[in-house]
C-alpha cells in the first residue's frame, strides 16, 4: 500500500497549507498567488452555491469559491470569517475560502500516497493524494478541480 | 535556444504584417500590372522572408519563397508580363507561406506535413518555364540566403525614408504604422531596388512595439488608480488641509489625463481589419463572376483593439453578402443600364461617440415584398404582423433567426450563418446594425460600434442591497408609477404583469425575482424600460442610483453559464458590481420578440395623449416639456458651471453643454441656484451631436395627458398653458428656449 505511486501525483514538495472543517489541506506553492484576510464580497445571485461572490483584487475581479460548500462539508459558523487563498488556475485567478491558514511546509522525504477511498466522494474528487506527516495528514488539493464548480445555473425560484 | 525562439517570434510577427501588405499589393498589381512600385514592394517582402528563413534553416519556406522571388524579379524587370495565372500562382504562394508560418508558430518548425509546398513550387516553376526564360543558376533550394538572385543593379546606398509616397489609388490605405520590411538578421543586401527612395512606407522610428498584455495591465492599473483617486478626493473634500486638497486636485487631473492616454494606446485604425478586404473581394468576385471595385474611406478611424477583433467576422460577412446578393453579374447590370462594374464602398467615421461603419453597394437592392414573402413562408412572421410593418421594419426581418435570403444556398453566404449572427455579434459588443435599401439602386448596411468596450456608460440600480449596472445602450426610459396609476396601468395577465405604457403593453420583469429573490410589494414601481434585439421589456428595480462610466471587467469561468451577467465592474467605493446582460435576462425569463409584437398589435394607433415632463421653476411655478424632447436628466454641482462668452456651460460627456435657465427664458425670476446641485434637462437638438441643458428647479413628475392648451399666459418662451394634474402649467416653447442658448434648434 505504501509504495503505490501514481503518475497523477506531482513531485512538488512545498505546500501552502490551510484548514477546512478540520481537514488539513495543501496547495503546491507555485499555484498560490497570495493569501488574504476576508475581503468585501459581492454575491452573485443564481450562481452555484459554492460561489460565495466576487472580490476586487487590485482591480481584477476574482471569483471566491467556498471550499466547505465545494467539498460538501458543513457551513462555517456565523462568526467565523474565512480567509482567501488566491490560486492561479488555467489562466484565471480564483479565491478559495478556507477556515484558517497554516505554514508553508516542505514535505521532502514523505512519499505521496493515493487518497483513501473511504473519504467522501466530493473530497476525493479534488484531492490529488495525501502525504502523511508526523503530526497530521496533508491532503494535497488539486486547485484546478477545486475551482471547477458546476456551471449549471440555479434556476429555482423562477419567474413568469 | 531561447535566442532562437525570440528571433523566430520576431520573424513571425514581422512576416504576418508583411503578408497582409502583400495581399493588398498583389490585388492592386492585377489592376495595374505595370506598377513597378507594387512589384518591388512585393519583391522586398518575399525577399525578406526568404532571407530570414534561410538563416533560421526553414528549408521548405526558403524553397518556396525562392521560386516566388525569382518569378517576382522577372516581373519587376519586365521580362515576364503579369497574367491572371501568374497572379493566381503568386497568391497561392502567399497562402502557402502563411500556412507554413502558422505551422512554425505552432511547432517551431516548417515541416508541417499538412502544408505541401511542392505543387505550388511546381506551378511557379511551370510559369517560369512557360515564359521560356533560361533557368537562373541559383534555382537550387539549397542556395544560401545571402546569394543575390536579382539581376545585378548598381548598388545604391539606401536613402533614408524621405517623403511619404503620393498615394496613387483611393483603395490603398494610408501608411499604417507598421515597420517597413526590414533587412532580416541575414546580411541580405537590399541594394537591388533602385526605386527605393521614393516608395518606402513610412518607417516609424517614433513608434515601439508593445505587448498587448502590457497594455491590458496598464488599463487595469489606471482603473485602479482612478478608484483610489476617487476615494482620496472624497476624503480631501472635507479636509481643512489646503495642501492636501491642492495635491489631490492635481492628482485628479493627472489621473484623468493618464486614463485618456492609456485608452488611446489601445486604439487601432479600422484599416487593420480592412486590409484583408481587397483580397476577399478579389477572390469572391472572381468566383462569382462579378466585377467589383472596392472603395474604402476612413480607414484611419480608430477603435479599441478588442472591438476590432470582434467586428472582423461580421464585417467580412456583410461584404460577402453584398457581393453575393447585392451586386449583380456584369450582363445583368449592363441590361439594367448600370456600369457593368459594381462598386462596394466601405466607409468608417466617428459619430456621436460611436464608430459607424457603412457597407454600401450599388447592386440590385432588397425588395421589401420579396423579404416579406420569404419571411411569411419561413414562419418568421405571420401575414398579419407583416401587414402592420413599414418598409424599414420589413427590411429588419433579414436579421431574424431562421431567415436567409439566398434563393440557392451558395458556399459564400447563406450557409446558415445569416444576418442574425452578424447582428448578435455586433450587439454583443454593444453595437447595432441596420440596413437601408433602394430596390435597383443598392443597399447600405450601417454598423454602429462603441468606441471602446472597456469603458461604457451605464445606469446603476439597486436590488437586495447590491448594485447592478445596466449598459446605457439598452436603456430606453425610466418610468415611475405610484398610487392610483399603479392599479390603473399595471395589470396581471395570467400571472404575467404588464404595464400600459403610452397605449402599448410592456411585459414587466422583476429584477428581484430574476435574481432568485422575491419582489417586495410596494406602493410605487420603478420600471427601467430596456431594449435588446426586438425585445422590449420593463425591469422593475428597487432603487435607481445614477448613471456613470464603468470599466467593464470579465468574470470567471465559474459564472460563464449565467447569461444574465455581461461582466462586472468596480464601483467608486472599491466594491464589485455585476453588469446585467439585457439580452441574457430576456432569454432567461423567456420574454420573446413575439410577445412584443403582440403588444404592438394591440396598440392603439391613434393616441392623442402626450407625455409631459412636469417641472418646477421660479419657486413653485409649474412648467411642462414634451417628454419626447428630453434626452436625459442630469444634476451638476454648481461649481461645475463655467462661462463661455456670455453663456453658461458645463463639461459633459467629452463636450460642452450650453445651459439655459428656464425661469429666465420664460420671464420668471430664476431660483434654480439654491442648492449645491443644479437640475438640468438635456435636450438633444436636431443637429447631430448638438445638445442644450435646460436648468430647472426640479422635476416634479412625468404625466400623460390629453393637452387642451389655452392661449392664457402666452409669452416669449411659453406657447400657452394647460391644466396638468389640476394645476395650471406653462407649456414651454422649446424652440424659443433653445434659441436663447445660441445653438441651432
Amino acid at each position: 500500500m505504501t509504495t503505490v505511486t501514481t503518475t497523477a501525483i506531482r513531485t512538488a514538495e512545498q505546500y501552502c497549507t490551510f484548514w477546512v472543517a478540520g481537514l488539513f489541506f495543501g496547495v503546491a506553492v507555485d499555484e498560490v498567488q497570495e493569501v488574504l484576510r476576508r475581503q468585501p464580497m459581492t454575491p452573485v445571485p443564481r450562481a452555484d452555491r459554492a460561489v460565495t461572490g466576487l472580490i476586487n483584487l487590485r482591480g481584477q475581479i476574482v471569483t471566491a469559491v467556498d471550499l466547505r460548500v465545494r467539498l460538501g462539508l458543513p457551513d462555517r459558523e456565523g462568526d467565523e470569517l474565512p480567509m482567501n487563498v488566491i490560486v492561479r488556475s488555467r489562466g484565471e485567478v480564483v479565491s478559495l475560502l478556507v477556515d484558517d491558514i497554516g505554514d508553508v511546509i516542505d514535505t521532502a522525504g514523505v512519499d505521496p500516497q493515493p487518497a483513501p477511498s473511504t473519504m467522501p466522494r466530493a473530497v476525493q474528487d479534488v484531492v490529488r493524494g495525501v502525504r502523511p506527516l508526523p503530526e497530521s495528514i496533508l491532503l494535497v488539493l488539486d486547485a484546478d478541480r477545486a475551482v471547477d464548480v458546476s456551471t449549471t445555473p440555479d434556476t429555482t425560484g423562477g419567474n413568469p | 535556444m531561447d535566442d532562437d525562439a525570440e528571433i523566430i517570434a520576431e520573424f513571425l510577427v514581422e512576416s504576418h504584417e508583411n503578408l497582409d501588405q502583400l495581399d493588398r499589393d498583389l490585388v492592386e498589381l492585377e489592376q495595374q500590372p505595370d506598377s513597378r512600385e507594387r512589384l518591388s514592394s512585393i519583391f522586398r517582402t518575399i525577399h525578406t522572408i526568404k532571407g530570414t528563413s534561410g538563416f533560421l534553416a526553414f528549408n521548405r519556406l526558403e524553397q518556396l519563397t525562392h521560386v516566388g522571388e525569382t518569378l517576382l524579379s522577372r516581373l519587376r524587370d519586365g521580362e515576364v508580363v503579369m497574367t491572371p495565372p501568374i497572379a493566381e500562382g503568386l497568391l497561392s504562394m502567399v497562402d502557402t507561406v502563411r500556412a507554413l508560418l502558422d505551422g512554425i508558430e505552432r511547432t517551431g518548425r516548417d515541416t508541417d506535413p499538412a502544408v505541401d509546398v511542392a505543387p505550388v513550387v511546381a506551378v511557379i516553376e511551370g510559369l517560369l518555364a512557360a515564359d521560356s526564360v533560361t533557368e537562373e543558376p541559383d534555382v537550387s533550394p539549397a542556395a544560401p540566403a545571402a546569394t543575390e538572385p536579382a539581376p545585378p543593379v548598381a548598388p545604391e546606398p539606401e536613402p533614408a525614408p524621405v517623403a511619404v509616397e503620393p498615394e496613387p489609388v483611393a483603395v490603398e490605405p494610408a501608411p499604417t504604422p507598421e515597420p517597413a520590411p526590414e533587412p532580416a538578421p541575414t546580411p541580405a543586401p537590399t541594394a537591388d531596388e533602385p526605386w527605393d527612395g521614393v516608395e518606402r512606407r513610412v518607417a516609424v522610428d517614433a513608434s515601439v512595439r508593445v505587448d498587448v498584455d502590457l497594455l491590458d495591465d496598464l488599463v487595469d492599473l489606471v482603473g485602479e488608480l482612478v478608484l483610489t483617486r476617487n476615494q482620496l478626493l472624497q476624503r480631501s473634500l472635507g479636509s481643512a488641509d489646503a495642501e492636501l486638497v491642492r495635491a489631490s486636485q492635481r492628482l485628479d487631473l493627472v489621473a484623468s489625463e493618464l486614463q485618456e492616454s492609456i485608452m488611446k494606446t489601445r486604439m487601432q485604425p479600422i484599416g487593420q481589419v480592412w486590409s484583408k478586404m481587397p483580397r476577399v473581394v478579389r477572390d469572391l468576385s472572381h468566383q462569382l463572376g462579378r466585377e467589383v471595385e472596392l472603395v474604402m474611406e476612413g480607414h484611419e478611424t480608430e477603435l479599441d483593439r478588442s472591438l476590432l477583433e470582434a467586428v472582423k467576422d461580421p464585417l467580412t460577412h456583410l461584404v460577402r453578402n453584398s457581393l453575393d446578393h447585392g451586386i449583380e453579374p456584369p450582363d445583368v447590370r449592363r441590361a439594367a443600364g448600370k456600369d457593368p462594374k459594381g462598386t462596394l464602398t466601405l466607409r468608417a467615421y466617428h459619430e456621436s461617440g460611436q464608430v459607424v461603419v457603412e457597407i454600401a453597394d450599388d447592386g440590385k437592392g432588397i425588395d421589401p415584398a420579396t423579404i416579406g414573402a420569404v419571411a411569411v413562408e419561413r414562419g418568421v412572421v405571420t401575414r398579419d404582423q407583416l401587414a402592420r410593418m413599414d418598409g424599414r421594419d420589413v427590411l429588419g426581418l433579414i436579421f431574424r433567426p431562421g431567415f436567409s435570403t439566398a434563393a440557392a444556398v451558395s458556399n459564400i453566404s447563406g450557409r446558415g450563418v445569416g444576418m442574425d449572427v452578424v447582428r448578435t455579434n455586433i450587439e454583443r459588443i454593444g453595437g447595432s446594425v441596420d440596413v437601408a435599401s433602394e430596390p435597383g439602386r443598392g443597399t447600405t448596411t450601417r454598423v454602429r460600434i462603441p468606441l471602446t468596450l472597456a469603458i461604457i456608460p451605464a445606469l446603476v440600480v439597486g436590488e437586495g442591497g447590491e448594485r447592478y449596472a445596466i449598459p446605457q445602450a439598452n436603456l430606453v426610459e425610466l418610468v415611475r408609477i405610484e398610487g392610483d396609476d399603479l392599479r390603473r396601468q399595471v395589470e396581471d395577465l395570467a400571472g404575467a404583469p404588464v404595464l400600459r405604457l403610452r397605449g402599448k403593453l410592456l411585459p414587466l420583469v422583476s429584477l428581484a425575482e430574476t435574481l432568485g429573490g422575491t419582489a417586495a410589494a410596494d406602493e410605487a414601481l420603478t420600471v427601467v424600460v430596456l431594449q435588446s434585439d426586438d425585445v422590449r421589456f420593463g425591469l422593475c428595480v428597487s432603487e435607481v442610483h445614477d448613471t456613470q462610466e464603468i470599466v467593464v471587467k470579465p468574470i470567471g469561468r465559474q459564472l460563464k453559464a449565467l447569461t444574465m451577467y455581461a461582466g462586472a465592474t468596480i464601483m467608486g467605493d472599491g466594491r464589485v458590481a455585476l453588469i446585467l446582460d439585457v439580452a441574457g435576462i430576456a432569454g432567461t425569463i423567456g420574454v420573446a420578440a413575439t410577445q412584443q409584437e403582440a403588444a404592438d398589435g394591440r396598440a392603439v394607433a391613434t393616441d392623442d395623449r402626450t407625455a409631459l415632463l412636469v417641472l418646477e421653476v421660479a419657486d413653485g411655478r409649474r412648467a411642462a416639456l414634451p417628454l419626447a424632447a428630453v434626452a436625459r436628466l442630469e444634476e451638476f454641482g454648481r461649481d461645475r458651471v463655467e462661462r463661455s462668452g456670455t453663456s453658461e456651460v458645463v463639461q459633459y460627456r467629452d463636450g460642452i453643454l450650453p445651459l439655459v435657465r428656464l425661469a429666465s427664458a420664460i420671464g420668471l425670476p430664476d431660483t434654480s441656484d439654491q442648492g449645491e446641485q443644479i437640475s438640468v434637462v438635456v435636450h438633444e437638438t436636431s443637429t447631430a451631436g448638438g445638445a442644450v441643458g435646460i436648468v430647472i428647479d426640479k422635476v416634479l413628475d412625468v404625466v400623460e395627458v390629453t393637452v387642451s392648451s389655452s392661449e392664457v399666459g402666452r409669452r416669449t418662451g411659453v406657447t400657452g398653458s394647460a391644466i396638468v394634474q389640476d394645476r395650471v402649467t406653462d407649456l414651454v416653447d422649446l424652440e424659443a428656449v433653445v434659441a436663447r442658448s445660441g445653438v441651432p434648434a
